[in-house]
C-alpha cells in the first residue's frame, strides 16, 4: 500500500526524524482544510487557506508539493517554489482539483491535497532507501551521495554510486549491533563527526519504521544537509506490505482511494487481482502465473492484453460476473479471453458460472473460452449448449489466443 | 526415486481442522498420501476420519502440538494450512519438532515474518521448507503434499519447479497428455522470500538419479531464475526446459504474486530468458509449447 508524502512525514516525525515544517491544504466539497503542526481549520476561500499557511510558516520561501501517488512529481510540475503569498496562492490554485500527469502515470492522478513547507538552505543532497534484497533475503540500505536523482536512473547509469548495507533481520540495526555494516558508508559520505552521529541515528530510526510498521520500502530522496549543519528529510516515501496490514489498522486508514484506478479499486472489493493495461483483449484467468502466461500468448499471437486479471481458485458465477463487469467497463476491450485450468474447481462448475454471468452481464463483445482440467468435457458441453452467440469455445490455449486476437481486430 | 517426498513419507497436517486444511487433507489421503496426524492447538484428542484411495476408512489423530504428533507418529514432514498470522510460527514449530520438511500453502504471510523465519532456519541444516503461498509438492502416484489436482500428474522422470500454481498444472498436464511423467513437482510459491528457491530445486533434481530432465517455470521479479541459470551453466548436464511468464508485464506493477514485480530495471522476463538460454536451456517462447519442448529435449538427449 502506498501513502502520501505528508503521511509518511507524520510517521517520520513520530519517530523523531527531522522533516521541514509544513502544512497541508485539502480540497473539500465546501472549502479548504488546513491541517498539520497542531492546526486543523476549515476556510471557505483558497486565499484565506494559503494565507493561514503562509502566516504560520517562515515567509521567505515555501515549497508547494502536489500529494499524488506517483514518482517523478518534480519533473511533471508537481513541486514548485513560491516567494510571495500571491505566488503561493496562484500555484496552489493551479494544483488543487487538477490532475498531475507523470511519466509513470500518463492519465494523471487527481491532486486533492498539497503540502506546503518552509524552504531550507541546501548544502548537499543524499539518497537513502531501505528495502528488501530478495536475492539474500535481507533488508538492505541503499545510500548515495547523488541525492535527488531517481534511484532507477542512478542504478542504470551509475550503479557504483549506490552504497549498500544489508542488515541481519535477527539482529536489526541499533547502537550496538550491525553498526559495522553501515559504518563504511558513513565514512565514504565524508560527514563530520556531528553529522555522522545524526545520520546514523536517522538510519536506526528508518530501520525501526521498516520493521515495526511492516514497510516494504522507506525512501528519502533527497535527504538534505543544510548550510546550518542539520539533517532534514525533504521528501519521504513509505510503501507497506499489504499482507501485514491486518496488524496495522492505523496504517490502513491512511489509504487514499482517489489515487487508484477506479476499476482496480472495484476489483479489490471482489478480491480479484486486476491490473489495467493498454491493449484491447480482456483476460480472465485463474492463477497469477497462468494469467501472466495468458497475456504473453496473446502478445505471441500478435494481440495486446487489456489487463491482468486473476479470478483466483473459486471461479463461481458471482465472481465471474463481477470480473466480466470490470473487464467490460474498459472501453478499449474488443474481445475477452477466458482461460481457466480447472483443478480442484471443476470445469463444469466454471462453465456454469461463465454462462450465468454472460446471461447477466450481456457482453457485446465476443467471449473466447478455453477450459482445461477436471471435468473439461462436461464444461465444454455446457458452453456449447448454452445458446449464447458470442460465447466462442477454444480447443486449447493457443487456439483461444488466436481466436481472441482475430475477433478483437474485427470488432 | 524422487526428491523431498515419496511413498514412505509420513505427513502431518498443521491446521487440519480448518476449512482449507480438512478439505485438502481429505484430497491428499484420497490420493494416497500417508497422513499420520493433524495438529491444531486446542483440538488435541480428536480423531478425524477420511476416505483412503481404495475407499477404506483412514483415521487421523489430532494433537495440540507438532512435538506430540511427531513423538506419537514418527512423522517426517508437515503440510501447513495455518492462517497468515500464525503460519510463520507454524513453520518454526515444525522445524523445532525435528521434522525434515514443511510445505506451507498459506497465502498472505507478512514478508517481514518470513524474513525472520528464513534467517532463523539458516542454522537448521537438515530442515527444508517450501512456500509459503505455493501449491505444494507432489511425487506422482506416491505422495501429494499440496492443493494440486492429482490426476494431471503422472509418474516419470521429469522434475518440475515453478513459482506458480495453475501454470504448473498447465505444464504438467501438457507433459502427461504426451505420455511424459514427472519425478517430483515442486511449487515454490509466489512470495518474495521463499523457503526453497529455483536454485535449491535445481540442485536437488540434478543430484536425483531418477530425474532425467528438469522443467523450470519462472516469472518476472527477483533474480532467482538468473541464479538458477548460473548454476545450470556450470553444473547441470541434464536437459533443462524453461518458461518465464510475464514478457508483457509493465515495470512497477505487481502481477498478482507479491514477488512478481519488475523493480529498478531488474527482473524482467527477457533477461531471465536470456540467462537461461545462455545456460543451455530449451527456452519456451510461449506457454503452449512447454509439453512439446520437453518431448523434443528428451528425444534429443536419447531419454525417450
Amino acid at each position: 500500500m502506498k501513502i502520501h508524502e505528508y503521511q509518511a512525514k507524520e510517521i517520520f516525525k513520530s519517530y523523531g526524524i527531522p522533516v521541514p515544517k509544513g502544512l497541508v491544504i485539502e480540497l473539500l466539497d465546501n472549502g479548504y482544510r488546513v491541517f498539520g503542526d497542531n492546526i486543523d481549520e476549515i476556510f471557505s476561500s483558497l486565499e484565506d487557506a494559503v494565507k493561514k499557511v503562509w502566516d504560520t510558516l517562515n515567509k521567505n520561501l515555501v515549497v508547494i508539493k502536489a500529494q499524488v501517488h506517483a514518482g517523478g512529481r518534480g519533473k511533471a510540475g508537481g513541486v514548485k517554489l513560491a516567494k510571495s503569498l500571491e505566488e503561493a496562492i496562484e500555484i496552489t490554485k493551479n494544483m488543487l482539483g487538477n490532475r498531475l500527469k507523470t511519466y509513470q502515470n500518463p492519465e494523471g492522478l487527481p491532486i486533492n491535497k498539497v503540502l506546503i513547507e518552509e524552504g531550507v538552505n541546501i548544502d548537499r543532497e543524499i539518497y537513502v532507501g531501505l528495502t528488501l534484497d530478495r536475492s539474500i533475503s535481507r533488508p538492505v540500505f541503499m545510500i548515495s551521495a547523488e541525492g535527488g536523482m531517481e534511484i532507477e536512473e542512478l542504478a542504470k547509469e551509475k550503479p557504483e554510486a549506490i552504497m549498500k548495507a544489508a542488515i541481519d533481520p535477527a539482529l536489526g540495526l541499533n547502537n550496538f549491533l550491525e553498526v559495522h555494516k553501515v559504518r563504511p558508508i558513513l565514512f565514504k559520505l565524508g560527514l563530520d563527526k556531528n553529522l555522522m552521529k545524526k545520520f546514523f541515528d536517522l538510519l536506526v530510526k528508518i530501520y525501526k519504521i521498516y520493521m515495526e510498521k511492516d514497510a516494504s520500502l522507506v525512501e528519502i530522496n533527497p535527504l538534505v544537509i543544510t548550510k546550518e549543519g542539520d539533517i532534514v528529510c525533504l521528501d519521504a516515501k513509505i510503501d507497506f506490505d499489504d499482507n501485514a496490514l491486518f496488524r496495522h489498522p492505523e496504517i490502513e486508514t491512511l489509504h487514499d482511494p482517489t489515487q487508484e484506478d477506479p476499476l482496480e479499486l472495484e476489483a479489490k472489493k471482489w478480491n480479484l487481482n486486476y491490473v489495467r493495461l493498454n491493449g484491447n483483449i480482456g483476460c480472465m484467468v485463474n492463477g497469477a502465473g497462468l494469467a501472466m502466461a495468458t497475456m504473453d500468448i496473446i502478445k505471441y499471437c500478435g494481440g495486446e492484453p487489456a489487463n491482468f486479471l486473476d479470478v483466483g481458485g473459486g471461479a463461481n458465477a458471482e465472481r465471474v460476473a463481477a470480473a466480466f463487469k470490470i473487464l467490460l467497463s474498459d472501453p478499449n476491450v474488443k474481445a475477452v479471453f477466458v482461460n481457466i485450468f480447472g483443478g480442484i474447481v471443476r470445469c463444469d462448475r466454471v462453465a456454469q458460472g461463465i454462462v450465468e454471468a454472460t446471461k447477466e452481464v450481456k457482453p457485446n463483445v465476443p467471449i473466447v473460452v478455453r477450459l482445461e482440467g477436471t471435468n473439461v468435457e462436461e464444461g465444454k458441453k455446457i458452453l456449447e449448449n448454452s445458446g449464447i452467440e458470442n460465447l466462442v469455445p477454444a480447443e486449447d490455449m493457443l487456439d483461444g489466443a488466436k481466436k481472441a486476437v482475430e475477433l478483437a481486430s474485427k470488432n | 526415486m524422487s526428491v523431498l517426498i515419496n511413498k514412505n513419507t509420513k505427513v502431518i497436517v498443521q491446521g487440519i481442522t480448518g476449512k482449507e486444511g480438512s478439505f485438502h487433507a481429505a484430497q491428499c489421503i484420497k490420493y494416497g498420501t500417508n497422513i499420520v496426524a493433524g495438529v491444531t492447538p486446542g483440538k488435541g484428542g480428536q480423531v478425524l476420519e477420511f476416505e483412503g484411495p481404495n475407499g477404506e476408512v483412514v483415521k487421523v489423530p489430532v494433537f495440540n502440538t507438532v512435538e506430540e504428533a511427531v513423538k506419537e507418529t514418527q512423522a517426517d514432514a508437515s503440510l501447513i494450512f495455518v492462517p497468515p498470522f500464525g503460519a510463520a510460527d507454524a513453520i518454526l514449530e515444525a522445524a523445532n519438532a525435528g521434522l525434515k520438511l514443511a510445505v506451507c500453502i498459506t497465502e498472505g504471510i507478512p514478508v517481514n515474518d518470513m524474513l525472520k523465519v528464513k534467517r532463523a532456519l539458516e542454522s537448521y541444516k537438515d530442515f527444508r521448507y517450501v512456500g509459503p503461498n505455493c501449491p505444494g509438492v507432489i511425487t506422482p502416484e506416491e505422495c501429494k503434499m499440496g492443493i494440486m489436482p492429482g490426476y494431471i500428474f503422472k509418474k516419470g522422470c521429469v522434475g518440475v519447479v515453478s513459482r506458480s500454481g495453475t501454470l504448473t498444472y498447465e505444464a504438467a498436464y501438457q507433459m502427461t497428455k504426451r505420455g511424459i511423467g514427472q519425478s517430483t513437482v515442486i511449487g515454490i510459491g509466489g512470495d518474495p522470500v521463499p523457503g526453497t528457491t529455483h536454485l535449491d530445486a535445481i540442485k536437488m533434481f540434478n543430484e536425483d538419479p531418477e530425474t532425467k530432465a528438469i522443467v523450470l517455470i519462472g516469472e518476472i521479479g527477483g533474480t532467482m531464475e538468473e541464479e538458477a541459470a548460473e548454476y545450470i551453466k556450470k553444473h547441470v548436464k541434464k536437459p533443462v526446459i524453461a518458461y518465464i511468464a510475464g514478457v508483457t508485464a509493465p515495470p512497477g506493477r505487481r502481477m498478482g504474486h507479491a514477488g512478481a514485480i519488475i523493480t529498478g530495471g531488474k527482473g524482467d522476463a527477457k533477461s531471465k530468458m536470456e540467462a537461461l538460454r545462455e545456460a543451455g536451456a530449451y527456452v519456451c517462447e510461449s506457454p503452449h509449447i512447454i509439453g512439446e519442448m520437453v518431448k523434443k529435449a528428451l528425444k534429443e538427449h536419447g531419454i525417450i
